[in-house]
């Protein structure tokens, strides 16, 4: 049986053929990264290898998928400027602009203490 | 070592399985082997034999029952079995070899001819064997079935195959 | 201010099936889903089922998905996406965030039908990327097509982790083993002979131990378990891997009933604190139904099967449907749960459902 090569599942023998979806670019720490349109950022970013989305506040650890589905908080990043964006469950956009998050991200406008 | 304890059933287990065809009538031709030894409520073999060859009956959980003599070897069985437990052996292929049709929802599919490695319940390469057929009609809703020529010795083993691709 | 008859709160198997038997006794049906495509745990399943054919055996989840999801068009039903109910209050008013507007819902009957979540396990280095649950492969492979690494080590032989294994196999990925805590395989022998075929290991009485790697899963170390569940001092087992999938059962996510003030119960065989329900899935708040896997974990045909029972029983409350048309419809459905859950690994729901039922009589 084939051994992966690569990290997208183009040829599957229940799924089929991946469709021809239009490929977007988006940035990622200011590094072009390849999706394709529709995709959750999250997805885009595991096919290119990268597996760190963010760090946690007190011990800076690193944190990447773990749910997938939307509802542990482990895959949020900063996008397009919005903190704490769930890059499992948002999809992919021309353009744009994915950061590695640090600690809990800020809101603009907002008012609140740092510890 | 059982199927419970180990994932793979054991010599004893198989030999007691109500789907398990006799010797006998293994040596008259091609007949499935309903490797199915636990009761779970499943039942779509029963009604994709066209013969009436299996019986699995009220509760669904019971064990599907092989009719030797109604059965005819045509393998329709084979893809629509949710667990992929069933096989056809037909151990007059040939003078040395006998033919395992089995299920097999992988990339890359062989093609007729390709020389493989038959492998037993645990994954073992045990033979040396052959492609002879693959059929993947829309009826079997992408459960391709594979049937590959291997030592008569080895057919009541051999229960998927390995091959190197080409990269 | 929304009214609607009959608010389905989630749109997985179980919450489907509830709005298509509504929707056919002439019930006006509002369906809510936080996704942006409902189907809940269907469009990840591309293996054929069990059961009967009146359960649907022998298709694929993926397309008994497709096919919920057309009658539920077919039958008019009303559905939101990527809209999220963040509470139900005793009246059965539900709170929904949809289309960026706050709603409440006035409905006359409620259905929760939230399904499940994954039980995590925490061992040194849980948290490094690479560690994820079995549900989370399952999205990204099946429906992302995305494979989240290489080299895998499953933790625990269910059904979602013998299922999950044989799928990363179908993607292309390696599963190096299956660890099992218990003495014995933990799901269907069948799941568990297609991958022992395919040479992956099934290494029961051991668990995980720690994960280790520089920012990300490298390694994976296995220890053996004895019969009092203690590590054996020398036993473990360091594997290279770079993911570790953690399928180790999942528990209701049942915080509306919650909220709503339904009465509980602590049954182990069902996952955990399920919301007490009648046979007909009414719990012990007037009008608010449960059905599927919040109701206790079971699989997806039982799901389908409390999800129809609990849309008969909401149309015949309602006047839709009459006692007889009722009953029978409900006769053949308790039959056919009755048939999922018998057998070895169906006993124990068989007992905790209906010991569950009992104390909603009360």
């Amino acid at each position: 049986m084939e051994r992966v090569k690569h990290m997208r599942v183009k040829n599957h023998p229940i799924l089929g053929v991946q469709p021809e979806t239009k490929p977007v670019l988006i940035k990622f720490d200011g590094e072009l990264v390849e999706a394709l349109e529709g995709e959750p950022i999250a997805a885009a970013l595991l096919a290119a290898g990268k597996t760190v989305f963010r760090y946690t506040r007190k011990r800076k650890e690193p944190r990447g998928v773990y749910c997938a589905i939307g509802r542990c908080t482990d895959c949020m990043m900063i996008v397009d400027g919005v903190p704490n964006v769930r890059t499992c469950v948002t999809p992919v956009r021309a353009g744009m602009k994915v950061e590695t998050q640090h600690g809990l991200g800020e809101l603009k406008g907002a008012e609140h203490d740092h510890d | 070592m059982t199927l419970e304890q180990t994932g793979v059933l054991s010599r004893e287990e198989l030999a007691k399985l109500p789907g398990m065809p006799s010797e006998e009538r293994m040596r008259r031709g091609p007949v499935v082997v309903i490797e199915c030894g636990q009761e779970i409520p499943c039942n779509p073999c029963e009604a994709l034999c066209r013969q009436g060859a299996i019986s699995v009956g009220d509760p669904i959980t019971n064990l599907p029952v092989l009719d030797e003599d109604k059965c005819t070897g045509c393998g329709l069985c084979i893809a629509g079995c949710p667990g992929q437990a069933i096989f056809v052996v037909d151990m007059t292929y040939s003078e040395q070899e006998a033919t395992v049709a089995m299920p097999y929802e992988f990339l890359p599919l062989p093609e007729k001819g390709q020389v493989v490695e038959g492998l037993d319940r645990e994954g073992r390469a045990i033979c040396s064997g052959r492609v002879v057929k693959v059929v993947n009609p829309k009826a079997f809703d992408r459960t391709p079935v594979v049937t590959v020529a291997v030592p008569q010795d080895c057919a009541m083993s051999v229960r998927n195959i390995a091959w190197q691709k080409q990269r | 201010m929304t009214t609607t008859e009959f608010a389905v709160v989630g749109g997985g198997p179980a919450g489907l099936s509830a709005a298509i038997e509504a929707a056919r006794a002439g019930v006006q049906v509002l369906l809510i889903d936080e996704n942006e495509r409902p189907g809940g745990q269907l469009f990840k399943q591309i293996h054929k089922f069990f059961g009967s054919k009146a359960q649907r055996a022998g298709v694929r989840g993926i397309d008994i998905g497709t096919q919920l999801l057309g009658e539920v068009e077919a039958n008019g039903v009303q559905v939101w996406l990527n809209s999220v109910v963040w509470g139900l209050f005793s009246e059965r008013t539900v709170g929904v965030i949809h289309e960026r507007k706050n709603y409440s819902v006035e409905a006359a009957k409620v259905l929760l039908a939230t399904g499940a979540m994954e039980n995590p396990l925490a061992f040194p280095g849980w948290t490094l990327p690479g560690v994820m649950g079995g549900g989370a492969i399952q999205t990204l492979v099946n429906v992302h097509r995305v494979l989240p690494g290489k080299r895998v080590l499953m933790v625990g032989s269910g059904n979602v982790g013998l299922i999950v294994s044989y799928q990363l196999l179908q993607a292309g990925a390696e599963v190096v083993g299956v660890v099992e805590a218990l003495p014995k395989v933990g799901g269907y022998g069948v799941h568990a002979s297609k991958l022992r075929r395919q040479g992956v290991p099934i290494w029961t009485r051991r668990t995980i131990k720690a994960a280790e790697g520089n920012g990300k899963v490298e390694r994976a170390i296995t220890v053996a378990l004895d019969e009092h569940w203690k590590e054996v001092p020398g036993t473990e087992q360091v594997l290279n891997v770079d993911v570790i999938c953690l399928a180790l059962g999942l528990t209701p996510l049942a915080e509306l009933a919650w909220m709503a003030g339904c009465k509980f119960d602590y049954i182990p065989a069902l996952g955990g604190h399920v919301p007490v329900h009648d046979a007909d899935m009414q719990t012990t708040v007037p009008g608010i139904y449960v059905a599927g896997d919040v109701s206790g974990i079971e699989e997806a045909s039982t799901a389908m099967e409390e999800g129809r029972l609990a849309g008969i029983a909401v149309a015949q409350s309602l006047g839709k449907l009459g006692a007889e048309e009722a009953r029978k419809k409900k006769e053949e459905i308790y039959a056919g749960l009755e048939e999922l859950r018998s057998g070895p690994f169906g006993e124990a729901r068989r007992n905790a459902k209906e010991t569950v039922h009992a104390r909603a009589e009360r």
